[in-house]
């Protein structure tokens, strides 16, 4: 049902989240000027800017993470198939489990096991049958592209894998609670270039499924792996375009000096 | 010799010297005063020392009730303490909110561990056996030494739960956990070390305590053991207390064996405590 990574996206794709007339705090200060934003269903989306930008700020009130900051704030709307998510019958609890989240640094619990990892999303909530946990230990794993790599060291501390697998850990066990969405918070910083690429197959083929939204600060990631480009800048939404287009004919003077390393 | 090299490194081995002194001067001490204590106490040391009674007679005196009753408050002051002390730092550390009102709760926490115990013994007499009804007895006592160890619990707790990485709290939020799912499946299991030493520390303070026990009623010579919490009750460091006072040099020989049965309690207490904390980490990794 899925078309293959080289062909181009149908387009135009339907509305998966709706980001209206954002703005955030954390505290007095103001991160996030009137964000409008539209994220297409099952394609990339890059977040680009300099540190500071409110990048990171943007991605977590999709899935209303940003409100667990002490004295955070938000305004506006984000909708998720159109329908508010800081309604006010919207339980945070239940929307995160269909807005995942992957971490700068990856963070597998370390007091568990590879398995117990990928099914601590699962088991947080409720109880598992052991042959059905198998099937989804296996299923988020392949999911990840990790399985091969792990399926005889499943019971082995998730903080024995290294730096690069233990992200992709960090992407199973996001799957695993089945999700709709994937936010991934620069989840490529604290990798070395082998395991960037590998994470980077990854999100080409969990595309197929999944919407993604990526915060990066490096613009040849977000060039490389994603269908729709926003650039930020001083919590302002300078421009957002098809990643093609915004790399090769910018229309801001703006974005044009920061893709072309005037700043930044 | 006198190499910019060389100067650099006398005062490195000059700190090493003085970390050195600093961990042997007081376990010297303390070697000392248990070779003195042991040797004057070693004649006394039997099973039947341990089972016996007090007694006017000192060969025939024992620790029992003393043992027992430091074994009931030691229990009870455990469970009393630790349930709240842990809930006070859960809440305080994972729910408070950064205000005025936390701070100053901060503020008393940490001045109430510095109350010296007398105070905490009035307090107990007044409200424990007076108010509350519970009179002399060996519930009064604990609940007495549990206020006086929940500072320590609650400050030692807190410290425990700051070690655990805002991130893996992160992690558990963004998988569709609550807040309480995260706490009592991600931070608790990560604290539990931390804790448990607390708690170690804690006890240990507990079972050497005399002053708000005599306050609170304890007895001085008993010749049973609690049969339940509103049972009379003495305690060990009491008992020890007794027979220091008291002229005859054979009773001094008794407190010299109470004092190494004291010390071993305690020990065997740490080491448990000790030995659940690795196995709690030995899980981990």
């Amino acid at each position: 049902m899925h078309l293959p990574a080289s062909t181009p996206p149908p387009r135009p794709s339907p509305i998966k989240l709706g980001i209206e007339k954002v703005d955030a705090w954390f505290g007095t200060q103001k991160v996030l000027h009137g964000i409008d934003m539209q994220i297409a269903e099952r394609n990339v989306t890059a977040i680009i800017g300099p540190s500071g930008c409110g990048k990171s700020t943007l991605i977590r009130s999709l899935n209303r993470m940003h409100e667990l900051s002490e004295g955070a704030r938000i305004e506006g709307r984000v909708t998720l198939d159109g329908a508010d998510v800081y309604g006010r019958n919207i339980d945070p609890v239940l929307l995160r489990r269909r807005v995942g989240m992957v971490f700068q640094k990856p963070n597998p619990f370390p007091s568990m096991s590879v398995r117990d990892n990928v099914l601590a999303g699962l088991r947080l909530t409720r109880s598992l049958d052991r042959r059905r946990a198998d099937e989804i230990v296996e299923t988020a794993l392949r999911g990840a592209a990790l399985w091969d790599e792990v399926k005889d060291r499943l019971s082995g501390p998730g903080l024995g894998l290294s730096g690069g697998q233990q992200q992709r850990l960090c992407i199973a066990r996001a799957l695993a609670v089945a999700p709709e969405v994937l936010l991934m918070d620069e989840p490529c910083s604290a990798l070395d270039p082998v395991a960037t690429s590998r994470i980077e197959d990854l999100i080409h083929t969990l595309k197929a499924t999944y919407t993604i939204v990526i915060v990066t600060h490096n613009m040849q990631q977000a060039a490389r792996v994603s269908d729709y480009t926003a650039f930020l800048l001083a919590g302002d939404l300078v421009e957002f375009s098809e990643t093609n287009r915004l790399f090769t004919s910018p229309r801001d003077q703006r974005t044009e000096d920061y893709i072309t390393g005037k700043f930044g | 010799m006198n190499t910019p090299q060389a100067r650099a490194r006398w005062p490195e081995r000059a700190f090493f010297a003085l970390s050195l002194g600093a961990v042997l001067l007081p376990l010297g001490i303390l070697l000392i005063l248990l070779v003195l204590v042991g040797h004057s106490g070693i004649g006394r040391l039997s099973w039947e020392f341990i089972t016996s009674y007090p007694s006017r007679h000192a060969a025939r005196a024992g620790i029992l009730p003393g043992l027992v009753g430091s074994l009931w408050l030691m229990g009870l002051t455990a469970l009393i303490a630790l349930p709240l002390g842990v809930g006070a730092a859960i809440h305080l550390e994972e729910y408070g909110k950064q205000s005025r009102m936390s701070r100053l709760i901060e503020i008393n926490i940490a001045n109430l561990a510095g109350v010296p115990s007398i105070v905490y013994g009035l307090l107990g007499l007044g409200l424990f056996v007076r108010t509350l009804h519970m009179g002399r007895s060996v519930l009064a006592g604990a609940c007495t030494l549990a206020l006086l160890v929940l500072p320590m619990v609650v400050l030692v707790s807190r410290e425990a739960l700051r070690t655990v990485p805002m991130s893996l709290r992160e992690a558990a939020y963004a998988l569709g956990a609550t807040r309480w799912q995260t706490i009592r499946q991600v931070v608790l299991p990560m604290a539990y070390p931390g804790i448990l030493t607390g708690a170690i520390l804690s006890l240990a303070r507990a079972i050497g305590e005399t002053a708000p026990l005599v306050v609170v009623g304890a007895l001085t010579y008993v010749t049973f053991v609690p049969d339940g919490l509103d049972a009379p009750f003495t305690a060990l460091p009491i008992q020890i207390f007794n027979w220091v006072s008291r002229p005859q040099r054979a009773f001094a020989e008794n407190a010299a064996a109470g004092i190494v049965v004291l010390v071993a309690t305690m020990l065997v207490l740490n080491g448990t405590a000790i030995y659940l904390r690795s196995r709690l980490q030995k899980k981990r990794s």
